[in-house]
């Protein structure tokens, strides 16, 4: 099953990226293996806690559950590519502010779901929040405070500019 | 004034100080550490529950290419470990004989995963099955094979109490009932696995980053396992993905095989845990059977309860005997108890093994004897908070202690408080009265009451210390061994250290564990880092201001005592206006010939000394206790069984006096959901021989966001003596109470009682379908 290592050419956190990867890797191992970009979480390898989820092309999606030649390609956003140098994204912020971190093995994920969601529908409502986050397990706040972080972003960005 | 006036950090609301760490992905967890020539470890696996080994042949692995190393348990020397002393029952790698399936019995080191999980598949063993236990009552029965050899009977560990006169109370109560129920094997629910990283920086000289919530288990256990030194084993505490008891107190096969394969190698070695393996092998909670008899008078009032306990401790003893006696011991709590008698057996199986779990053994009798409330309730026609507010313990006057009939002391006690205000927050009266079924949907509304407590006391070390740095530009160093898994106690020591030393929160930099330097401690289990750790920076911080103020007193010709310091100033306390700025003080202190370095230490012993008999069942197993009150409102769908939370949840938790408001609440919202409705509604291991058969987060159901009730938190307040601001536990009371409101919400919904957790919709359907009357099809 170990076949040659193959060309990868992908966008990672807006920088261009040309590397070669045995064809069986999954995107998370390359992520945080070969590129040590190690904010991106592996928790359980079979898409079911959501702990490696990044953004590619717009759409939340867990990096365990894809090869990392599928994104051949494509643009990825991890969370290293989030904050803008110091400043932070107003996810990141809402979530330090409203309390909504325990112990931060899930939040890369969860930050990386938000992302996708709020690109994709800026004004969500509360069922839209919990329905796009149910891909990501936590195992220690109960979900209340992110759900609250979430739309306080929204809050925020809708009303703000 | 209100505390929080009286209060310049703590009491107010604080975001955490790792929080940019960790949503930035900044934070490093252990899988995130690599060393320059670091190689991958795998652990090699049984696939008997109960085998003998009989050979292992690890040549083929270690000539297939890439690989480094191989290790078996013969490389151990014959080690074993426990938890305590006496119950060392457990080598790194099985030697002779596996107990568990999946139990690890050698390891390969290699260059990188997939070579190591190669070889791994080339290890050759030889094993002669044995015949497996599965069932503790199974293996009690006389003539059961044996798990351990020494161990007849196969009891792991068993209690026997008695307070006061049962037999009589029972005689003279109006109505005694007798019922049983189950809990069942639950997994701890972190996302992160197990991981380590091993090297050794000369040959005696080990050092590791292990996701552990205790480091110290791991410095002490790894020390006698390489009979190193203290000082030469370096425990270097990464950010942990969340703890709640056993994994990641103690010791995994791989814990060990790191270190010896590192050794071989002379390479670092990191050994990352799948989920698979995780949830397969490692400590789950005791599945618990319970029988529970209680007497009551004609108005409810609890006159005795007595319990038998048989729980299935698994393969080898690990936390066992302080999971059973915290099982008995809070049963006095939070209700007043005159009389009551325990029987309780923990039990050797084939399965893997139980261990402390968040809500540690106090979940299970809590859940058994507040859904018997009800049902006692019911039968004697009294409302369910009606009957909680008669029995639940006063809080103590200030100055004054309740003691229960174990002995157990409680200087504060906001129990009923807890009780009234969620019964007013969920509007109790109105929604108990409301219309329970709507076409195939019953809604019904439960409430429950518990405890916690607040650090428990164990035999042996449990003190933790703290050192406050003074750094010459008027910031600080904390150090303590006090480990943040998530619940946020680097943000409340910082806080703690700040308000004493009349500084910002940000003026304060706590240092993670690394045994190198920071004071030895537990660890985090049993509620404790806040109550000891706390009030150990908090002496610190005391320490380093007196000798702060020994200089700043010599300025105005004054003794120190006349001085405080406050919003970054020093003063003198008759007269506000002659003061020094915080930063002149430190530089008077520093640089004044001939300079001086100003280190402040703390140590709470309050931990330590009295610790409870384990005989009798008497005496403090905490420094003290937090309350709380849950009321939930369930919808149950009639025709699949499939129950869920509603929004309307609220908990009402003292935990005497909230550091970190923010903070309380999501420990109290997680402990109420993760460890509480998923316990109730969600969350069980399957079992077929000792084989866990669902084994991975898809089959094994969690909780998500979909299903999370947005539960509301009320902090009630009672200032306790014993903890350090009036502080107590936080978070691990939540779990215990949500399993009795959501079984209690269910038979309000539905007329039915789920004794046995988890209430997963077949188990309902088939109980409604008992209920109508018609046999099951």
């Amino acid at each position: 099953m170990n076949g040659e290592p193959k060309e990868l050419k992908l966008t990672i956190n807006g920088k261009p990226y040309e590397l070669k990867v045995k064809p069986q890797a999954l995107l998370v191992d390359v992520l945080r293996k070969n590129l040590k970009l190690t904010g991106t979480k592996q928790g359980c390898l079979t898409s079911s806690c959501g702990a490696c989820t990044i953004v590619i092309d717009g759409k939340a999606v867990k990096s365990c559950s894809i090869l990392a030649l599928q994104a051949n390609g494509h643009e990825v956003t991890t969370i290293e590519g989030l904050a803008d140098g110091d400043k932070l994204h107003p996810i990141q912020e809402a979530f330090i502010e409203h309390g909504a971190i325990e112990c931060g093995f899930c939040t890369p994920g969860r930050v990386m779901s938000t992302k996708a969601l709020l690109d994709e529908n800026p004004n969500p409502t509360r069922e839209e929040i919990r329905e796009a986050m149910q891909s990501n397990l936590c195992a220690d706040e109960g979900y209340v405070k992110y759900i609250e972080a979430v739309e306080i972003v929204v809050k925020k960005t809708q009303g703000g500019s | 004034m209100s505390k929080e006036e009286r209060h310049s950090v703590i009491g107010h609301p604080m975001p955490r100080v790792d929080a940019r760490a960790k949503v930035t992905g900044q934070a490093k967890y252990a899988a995130d550490i690599e060393l320059p020539g670091m190689l991958w470890g795998k652990v090699k696996r049984s696939p008997y529950a109960h085998a003998r080994i009989l050979n292992i042949d690890t040549s083929k692995a270690e000539r297939l290419p890439g690989v480094k190393a191989v290790t078996t348990g013969k490389d151990f020397g014959g080690f074993r470990w426990g938890w305590i002393g006496t119950t060392r029952d457990e080598e790194p790698l099985a030697v002779t004989k596996v107990r568990y399936m999946y139990e690890g019995v050698a390891a390969v080191a290699a260059i990188d995963e997939d070579t190591a999980e190669e070889a791994c598949e080339l290890i050759e063993v030889e094993y002669e099955p044995l015949p497996g236990l599965f069932d503790p009552f199974e293996a009690m029965k006389e003539g059961a094979p044996l798990v351990h050899e020494d161990r007849p009977g196969n009891i792991t560990t068993e209690y026997h109490w008695n307070f006061g006169d049962v037999e009589k109370a029972f005689a003279e109560s109006y109505l005694v009932r007798e019922d049983n129920f189950k809990t069942p094997r639950m997994a701890k629910g972190y996302i992160e696995p197990p991981a380590i990283v091993a090297y050794w920086p000369d040959s005696d000289h080990l050092t590791v980053w292990i996701a552990k919530g205790s480091p110290y288990f791991p410095y002490r256990i790894l020390a006698r396992c390489f009979n190193l030194p203290l000082n030469k084993v370096r425990v270097i505490q990464p950010f942990i993905g969340a703890d709640f008891g056993g994994t990641k107190n103690d010791m995994v096969n791989g814990d060990f095989a790191a270190p010896i394969l590192a050794k071989k190698t002379g390479k670092p070695v990191k050994i990352v845990y799948t989920q698979f393996e995780e949830l397969a092998t490692c400590l789950r909670r005791h599945p618990v059977w319970i029988t529970i008899k209680t007497g009551v008078t004609k108005d409810g009032i609890l006159n005795a309860i007595q319990t038998r306990l048989v729980a299935d401790g698994g393969a080898y003893t690990r936390m066992s005997p302080l999971s059973l006696y915290l099982m008995g011991c809070c049963m006095t709590l939070p209700y007043k108890l005159p009389n009551f008698k325990t029987d309780a057996y923990c039990v050797f199986t084939n399965n893997p093994s139980s261990a402390a779990m968040r809500g540690h053994g106090i979940y299970h009798t809590r859940f058994a004897a507040d859904v018997q409330m009800d049902m006692i309730a019911e039968e004697l026609g009294i409302d369910p908070v009606e009957i909680r507010l008669r029995n639940a313990i006063e809080n103590p006057e200030p100055g004054e202690i309740y003691h229960t009939v174990n002995k157990l002391t409680i200087g504060s006690c906001g129990v009923k408080e807890c009780i009234e205000k969620v019964a007013q927050a969920i509007n109790w009266p109105e929604t108990k009265k409301a219309k329970k079924v709507d076409g195939y949907l019953a809604h019904g509304v439960g409430v429950a009451a518990g405890t916690y407590l607040s650090g428990a006391r164990l035999t042996g070390h449990a003190a933790a210390a703290a050192v406050v740095r003074i750094c010459e530009d008027g910031t600080v160093n904390l150090l303590t061994g006090a480990s943040d898994v998530g619940q946020g106690s680097d943000t409340v020591m910082s806080a703690i250290a700040a308000e004493v030393l009349g500084l910002e929160l940000k003026d304060v930099d706590i240092k993670r564990v690394d045994t190198d330097y920071t004071p030895v401690d537990p660890g985090s289990f049993g509620s404790r880092v806040t109550v000891y750790a706390g009030e150990a920076t908090k002496r610190a911080a005391e320490d380093a201001k007196r000798q702060l103020l020994e200089f700043a007193a010599k300025e105005f010709g004054i003794k120190p005592e006349a001085m405080d310091i406050k919003d970054k100033k020093a003063f003198v306390k008759a007269d506000h206006s002659k003061s020094i700025p915080w930063l002149r003080l430190v530089r008077l202190a520093c640089y004044t010939t001939p300079g001086n370095v100003i280190i402040g230490r703390g140590v709470s012993t309050r931990g330590v000394g009295q610790v409870p008999n384990w005989e009798t069942g008497e005496e403090d197993v905490g420094a003290n206790y937090s309350f709380t009150a849950e009321a939930n409102e369930v919808e149950v769908d009639l025709e699949t069984g499939v129950v869920k939370c509603t929004d309307n949840s609220v908990i009402a938790h003292d935990c005497g006096f909230p550091l970190n408001p923010p903070a309380v609440e999501t420990q109290v919202q997680g402990g109420a959901y993760h460890q509480g409705v998923a316990a109730a509604l969600y969350e069980e291991f399957k079992m077929d021989n000792g084989l866990t058969t669902n084994p991975n987060l898809v089959d094994y159901k969690r909780p998500r966001a979909y299903e999370a009730p947005m539960t509301k938190v009320i902090h009630v307040i009672t200032n306790d003596p014993f903890g350090p601001f009036g502080a107590k536990e936080a978070s691990e009371g939540s779990c215990c109470t949500a399993p009795p409101a959501v079984i209690n919400a269910i038979h309000d919904a539905t007329g039915i009682w789920i004794k046995e957790l988890p209430a997963q919709p077949e188990k309902v359907f088939w109980a409604l379908k008992e209920k109508r009357g018609k046999p099951p099809s």
